[in-house]
């Protein structure tokens, strides 16, 4: 990873490997789908048509096919014809978003969404965006109140909430 | 409202003396447990369905006519025919603030699906209404009884017959399994999403007959399109204002007057989390006799013809845990229980 | 022509002050529902209507009706900023308007759009103001073999016109029919791949997939080129409305086929969402500039705008006059009115003439309200997109957020979400195709439950959807667009096989 900061466009995953490894996965979800299709029945019974399991096992059936003939594609391609998929620093940069996002979603199962919120825009403004904690606080703060007045006070749509609303009889 | 007096009530107790203070500690013993924070009713059905409507009605009437300090709130957990809701209010025991109302597909969901949950899981607070079942055929269609209909049901090719319901192994099929054995052939039952679906499907001559509640089917009778052939009731519905020319609610005979003894109402009834102390119950009960008490709970009823039986403790466990069993045989019998896996 | 004195009776009961005032209340919170994904039209609907009890129903639903209004307008803002739908019938919308965003062209897309709807929503209204009594009927002529023909004829239209890896657009497709099984199987009660798990029992919702594919993976997309988004930089044009305006007029014939197929899958009832594939779908294939489609043509946002707002409008029809519900917020409409005592039915324009031409006058006024109210604010929203990136992507993570939470109320949808945004952004990267995939989620559980229903009904026998004229013509066309383009390769290896003229045999 560190070469990364070297070189701005150094490939990290050739777009090969990840075709290879999202046909691998696409051909992954087809068994599921077939195998549980089989589960509860995929024939065609007479008077009343195809059973539960009878779209859902074709369906299956065409996804592996067709990410079988991707997998081929992709393997029979000369390693070095593909492109990069992602390089170092495009991945630092999605990562920036991506990684902030995901705490945001764990958190908010904790402490509701609102304090998640104000945390992960201010978070967010402040280490990724460099704006000054006077700025990046408010902002968020201000956010996760506007958000708060609409669905808890207005709409009545009750979304997740923690301690600190609890507190405030919510 | 009534929060702030008390608050006002006590600051003043304070300046009053002991005496005083002590008739406060009695009354204050009375003053049962109130919401402290905004009440939930999880709605185990999408938007747009009976018990939706009944939920955002009672949440219409309650605020309405003030009838509580804390507003509701509802919402939808429709997954899995309601099996999403059920176990969201499973898995929250002790939540006073949290009601769901239920459906047949308290009893059914579970039998069907495998998804454990129960009643028992549940508290049980109020029933609020009964929903009846009406036998209904295409006005163009030649049967004027129950017994003409399903005598020509059992004359026919087996599954000649098609009756169209609202989804699968839930009440209307249960009805339909009923009716079969009745006319002794049976119906090739055909599920919908929706109830309102499911008459306009009559309507067209899509199907043969469908199960509808009054209130899916009440306009296209009035319009002349759908005739009412018996309701699965024990007595007549007692609405007595005239719905077409000639006739009321009260008009349409019950099934078994009929000769086709089958009878089945469903559910519209409130439940809390397992686990809540009985003033939570309390206080909900009140309510809820205070919403059944306002004008527009009356006209309600009346327009969707509801059997109006409101039971409340022991005599609502009773009948529900009756339900239960009863949803068991007949599901057993119509082969409609989950395989175990 | 009573239908004219009827409707200014109408127009006399909408003139209310107290009833403008609602329309307007009405439009704004509206589009405030329709800009935030997953709390859209049926849901916003829902949430209001136990404020209108104590209304007089004339009153509230207009109230209530501009609501859906505003959404329907709302719906398009996201999709063309930020390249998430608030509403799952702006999801077409996306696929130009998005484009002509980063092209610094928001202004001139989300004009076109609104005034699509606008255009769209007028001509439903007057087929309704007219035809109501006419086309009622039209709607019982449908049992789930026509159900199933429409959406057949929707995936046909849509189908069969990428130009990438054909094995790589039926995967993604696939993908999409495969998550719509997941959940309760509506025909047999029985559960389908939820392993036992709580969570999987509700389903993939196409919203959800939606706001992760289109709108997270387009903030991963923006942020590998740095901390911006295209177009963001764009001078902001305050003549934006004028000149698009003068370029719309040539588009007539898109905007009437698109308002036609809206009003008969409206009053079918097909509904909005596959209303504006087919649409755009068809306006791709039709097109002179059907080749630039997908790259900000504006023809593409016209096109689906037109088809889901004259969808969503004629919607209300059956709903009237039957009892159906051609959309998931006309279910609520319903619902709305059964609780205000009202039975719709053929009998509600007999009995309850104030309110039904009180609803129809709305829908006229409504929608030049809500058309004025957007387009003033055109330039206010297109400069939405010059906010610091940083400031904003949180924000609109937040908010996806919170519209996936609410489609279900369930927190285990957010983490989806965030797991279909990073499968968007690798579909994106490895020419995995969206719209294939998010087309078969959401017409795969009513296409897959309609064709059931009908082998129910003919006891498995496939000709029912061949057993009359109706349902017959329908899977014919759907059949003619399938193979259409078949065909055209056919002709085009022909022509390279034999290539001097008058050979033929």
């Amino acid at each position: 990873m560190k070469d990364g900061e070297f070189t701005s466009s150094r490939g990290l995953v050739s777009k090969r490997t990840m075709e290879i490894v999202v046909a691998v996965l696409f051909l992954v979800v087809g068994s599921i789908v077939i195998t549980d299709s089989l589960r509860i029945g995929a024939g065609w019974r007479d008077p009343e048509g195809p059973e539960a399991g009878y779209f859902p096992f074709y369906i299956g059936l065409i996804m592996s096919g067709a990410s079988l003939v991707t997998l081929v594609q992709a393997v029979l391609k000369r390693p070095g014809a593909g492109t990069s998929f992602v390089d170092a620093e495009a991945l630092k940069q999605v990562l920036q978003v991506l990684v902030p996002a995901g705490v945001f979603v764990l958190l908010l199962n904790f402490i509701g969404i609102y304090v998640s919120a104000a945390l992960y825009i201010a978070g967010f403004m402040a280490v990724v965006g460099r704006y000054a904690w006077f700025r990046a606080i408010p902002v968020g703060v201000g956010v996760a109140i506007v958000l708060f007045l609409m669905f808890e006070v207005w709409f009545l749509v009750p979304l997740p909430k923690g301690p600190i609303e609890e507190l405030f009889g919510y | 409202m009534n929060v702030a007096k008390l608050r006002l009530f006590r600051r003043l107790t304070a300046v009053a003396g002991v005496a005083v203070a002590a008739a406060i500690a009695t009354s204050s013993a009375f003053a049962a447990w109130e919401p402290t924070k905004q009440i939930t009713i999880v709605v185990p059905a999408g938007t747009g369905g009976g018990a939706d409507q009944m939920a955002r009605f009672i949440q219409g009437v309650v605020s309405k006519h003030n009838l509580a300090d804390k507003p509701i709130v509802v919402i939808n957990k429709a997954g899995a025919a309601g099996a999403e809701g059920f176990l969201d209010v499973k898995s929250s025991p002790g939540d006073a603030h949290k009601l769901i109302i239920t459906l047949s597909n308290l009893f059914t969901t579970p039998l069907a699906s495998g998804v454990p949950f129960s009643w028992r899981d549940l508290t049980p607070v109020a029933m609020l209404a009964l929903d009846e079942f009406v036998l209904w055929v295409n006005a163009e269609s030649p049967y004027k009884t129950a017994k003409e209909y399903l005598t020509a049901v059992g004359n026919g090719q087996p599954g000649e017959f098609k009756m169209g319901g609202t989804g699968s192994k839930q009440e209307d099929q249960i009805i339909t399994v009923a009716l079969q054995k009745v006319a002794g052939k049976p119906f090739t039952y055909v599920p919908y999403k929706g109830g309102g679906d499911v008459a306009v499907q009559l309507v067209g001559n899509h199907v043969h007959s469908t199960v509808n509640n009054p209130i899916e089917a009440v306009a296209h009778w009035r319009a002349g399109k759908l005739r009412p052939l018996c309701v699965f009731d024990e007595q007549r519905m007692p609405y007595k204002d005239k719905m077409t020319d000639t006739m009321s609610w009260n008009d349409i005979p019950t099934c078994k007057e009929s000769g086709v003894d089958v009878s089945y109402l469903m559910l519209r009834g409130i439940f809390m989390p397992a686990g809540v102390k009985q003033e939570h119950v309390d206080y909900y009960v009140e309510l809820f006799k205070k919403v059944r008490a306002t004008p527009d709970w009356k006209e309600y009823m009346e327009k969707g013809a509801y059997n109006q039986t409101f039971m409340t403790g022991d005599e609502y466990r009773k009948w529900v845990e009756n339900a239960e069993k009863l949803h068991y045989e007949l599901m057993k019998e119509a082969g409609f229980l989950a395989k175990t896996n | 022509m009573e239908e004219i004195a009827s409707l200014f009776h109408g127009f006399a009961v909408v003139l209310e002050p107290f009833n403008l005032v609602l329309m307007l209340i009405g439009i704004t919170l509206g589009v405030l529902i329709g800009v935030l994904p997953g709390l859209g039209g049926a849901n916003g609907v829902a949430i209001l209507l136990p404020l209108t009890f104590s209304m007089p129903p004339t009153s509230a639903i207009i109230m209530l009706s501009c609501i859906y209004w505003g959404a329907l307008f709302g719906g398009a803002i996201t999709s063309i900023l930020f390249n998430i739908p608030g509403e799952p019938w702006s999801v077409a919308t996306t696929f130009d308007g998005h484009p002509m965003a980063q092209q610094g062209r928001a202004g001139e897309a989300l004009t076109a759009a609104f005034t699509s709807s606008f255009v769209g929503a007028f001509i439903a209204v007057v087929v309704i103001t007219f035809l109501a009594p006419l086309i009622a009927g039209f709607a019982l002529q449908f049992g789930p073999p026509e159900f199933f023909a429409v959406q057949f004829l929707t995936f046909c239209s849509f189908v069969g016109m990428g130009r990438g890896n054909a094995f790589k657009t039926i995967a993604a497709m696939t993908l999409g029919f495969a998550l719509a099984c997941v959940g309760l199987d509506t025909v047999t009660g029985q559960l389908r791949m939820t392993f036992g798990t709580t969570e999987l029992l509700r389903g993939f919702d196409f919203l959800i997939a939606v706001i992760g594919l289109f709108g997270i993976g387009e903030i991963l997309l923006s942020m590998e080129e740095g901390l911006s988004f295209k177009g963001g930089a764009a001078k902001l044009n305050p003549t934006v409305v004028w000149q698009t305006w003068k370029k719309l007029p040539q588009f007539w014939v898109t905007s009437l086929r698109s308002a036609a197929i809206g009003c008969w899958m409206g009053i079918t009832p097909g509904g909005a969402t596959p209303a504006s594939f087919m649409s755009y779908g068809i306006a791709k294939r039709v097109s002179r500039n059907g080749d630039r489609f997908g790259k900000g043509e504006i023809e593409g946002v016209v096109a689906p705008e037109t088809a889901a707002h004259a969808a969503g409008t004629s919607a209300l029809l059956p709903m009237i006059t039957l009892g159906i519900p051609g959309s998931p917020t006309a279910a609520v409409l319903l619902g709305g009115l059964l609780i205000w005592g009202l039975q719709p039915g053929p009998l509600l324009f007999v009995e309850q003439k104030d309110f039904v031409w009180g609803l129809i006058a709305s829908m006229y006024l409504g929608n030049v309200a809500g058309l004025l109210i957007v387009l003033t604010c055109v330039p206010l929203f297109a400069a939405i997109l010059r906010i610091p990136f940083s400031i904003i992507a949180p924000v609109i993570v937040v908010i996806c957020a919170v519209g996936a939470y609410t489609v279900h109320n369930a927190a285990f949808d957010i983490a989806l979400m965030l797991v279909f945004g990073v499968i968007g952004y690798a579909f994106k990267k490895l020419d995995y195709p969206l719209s294939p995939l998010v087309l078969a989620l959401v017409l795969g559980d009513m296409a897959e439950s309609a064709f059931r229903q009908s082998m129910l009904l003919s006891g498995g026998s496939l000709s029912v959807f061949w057993s009359n004229w109706l349902v017959a013509s329908i899977m014919s066309l759907g059949l003619a667009l399938l193979l259409w383009p078949l065909v055209s390769w056919a002709k085009g290896m022909l022509q390279r096989t034999v290539p001097a003229p008058g050979t033929g045999a």
